[in-house]
């Protein structure tokens, strides 16, 4: 049982890889988190694209009413976090809350369903043997996935940056903020220390964005994984909360990540 | 954790993404929004104006009604004044009237009089004349009286 148990985690905590080998390098795809993913951000721009082209002023239905609350939502907080204009922040963080929502909703499914498609699909198909056939359904929970938002709203904090204060402005409050001093002598030893500074509370961001989403989705799907293991009778005590719980995680994991991508920008385009 | 071209699959994924909702999806919803928002407010500007509009013409019409009733007032005013001077000058007119009907009742009675004593000294005249002639017809002519006779009719 219990190496039963230690196989069937593993094997649900294995990603659906492009290269088998042990000894693949960086050209390597997860082909589940990349697929699924995709799908999601298909579903995603399909409703919500349907919805903007058939968008009814005087008469929106059901749907529209929904999609609207949600844009209403991002807005709301767009307009009340970051004061300066762009057109960009917006639709930013309304694909990083919605697509990230869509990824982590993705742990409410069985933990069993899809690996188990993907088996029989495998094993059916494409005479796999079922053991090596490896799917993990949610992309949220791969730190490529949330690493590869993270970077991107990284390089929009840059960009944004250099946009507003032009790169010699940025380049000179990344040497004489946070510390600050009239005196040139003191400027100067002042300028490695603050460039160091800046440079941690930079990289912290996209760092703390990834991890706090990966690591938030990975323990929920674990906690389900280890569910799955008690006997079948006895997995609603456990399960059945935890789901209920889950619902707030998801929603609240994607929730901060739109948030704190705009309190960053917003801090990227304002002046120390 | 294993980082390997997923991360860059997601991020390409990831762009196109927000690309397209920054092309597709935000500006026509928001802009829709935009125009439903403002189509409220002036609706709701006009039905205030529309509130303040019948507010006026409602005391225009009060302001009006009372100057019907003040109007009204003093045509029946004038009008009574002018019936009670017309129930004078009927009854001055009629006294006058009256006067004048009794003074020519008299007028004529007082011909009529004139009329009737001459009707009657014509007829006593004759009655004189024929009972003189029974009188007189044996002794007096009454051809050689008739001077005689006639000064007496004019003594009459």
């Amino acid at each position: 049982m219990a190496s039963n148990a230690i196989e069937y985690i593993n094997h649900h905590l294995t990603f659906w890889n492009s290269d088998p080998s042990p000894a693949r390098g960086f050209w390597s795809l997860h082909v589940d988190t990349f697929s699924v993913s995709l799908f999601l951000a298909f579903v995603f721009a399909g409703v919500f694209a349907m919805v903007a082209r058939r968008a009814s002023l005087e008469n929106p239905g059901k749907l529209q009413l929904f999609v609207e609350s949600i844009i209403e939502l991002v807005d709301t907080q767009v307009k009340e976090i970051f004061h300066a204009k762009s057109n960009v922040i917006a639709p930013l963080a309304l694909t990083i809350f919605c697509w990230i929502f869509l990824m982590n909703a993705m742990d409410m499914l069985p933990v069993d369903l899809l690996p188990n498609i993907a088996q029989w699909i495998g094993h059916s198909f494409f005479g796999l043997e079922p053991h090596h056939v490896y799917f993990r359904s949610v992309p949220s929970a791969d730190v490529n996935a949330t690493f590869a938002m993270s970077l991107s709203v990284f390089l929009c904090i840059i960009g944004f940056s250099i946009k507003a204060k032009g790169l010699g402005g940025w380049g000179k409050e990344l040497l004489t903020a946070p510390f600050h001093t009239h005196n040139p002598i003191g400027a100067i030893i002042l300028a490695p220390l603050n460039f160091i500074f800046q440079l941690v509370e930079l990289a912290a961001k996209p760092i703390s964005l990834s991890l706090r989403l990966f690591g938030n989705l990975y323990a929920g799907e674990l906690i389900f994984i280890l569910i799955a293991l008690l006997p079948w009778g006895a997995q609603w005590i456990l399960g059945a909360p935890w789901a209920i719980f889950h619902i707030l995680i998801i929603t609240l994991q994607a929730f901060v990540f739109m948030m704190l991508t705009i309190v960053y920008l917003s801090l990227a385009v304002e002046a120390h | 954790m294993e980082f390997n071209v997923t991360l860059l699959g997601q991020a390409i994924t990831f762009a196109i993404l927000v690309w397209f909702t920054m092309k597709f999806v935000w500006p026509p919803l928001t802009n829709m929004m935009e125009e439903r928002a403002k189509r409220i407010a002036d609706g709701l500007a006009a039905a205030e104006r529309g509130k303040q509009d019948l507010e006026a013409a409602e005391k225009r019409v009060a302001d009006e009604v009372r100057k019907a009733k003040q109007q009204a007032m003093e045509i029946i005013a004038t009008a009574e004044k002018r019936a009670t001077q017309i129930v004078d000058e009927a009854k001055d007119n009629a006294s006058t009237e009256g006067a004048r009907i009794v003074a020519d009742a008299k007028g004529q009675i007082d011909q009529e009089v004139m009329r009737a004593k001459e009707a009657l000294r014509e007829h006593v005249a004759q009655l004189a004349v024929v009972g003189a002639e029974k009188i007189l017809r044996k002794e007096i002519d009454a051809a050689k009286h008739a001077d005689l006779l006639s000064s007496i009719k004019a003594e009459f």
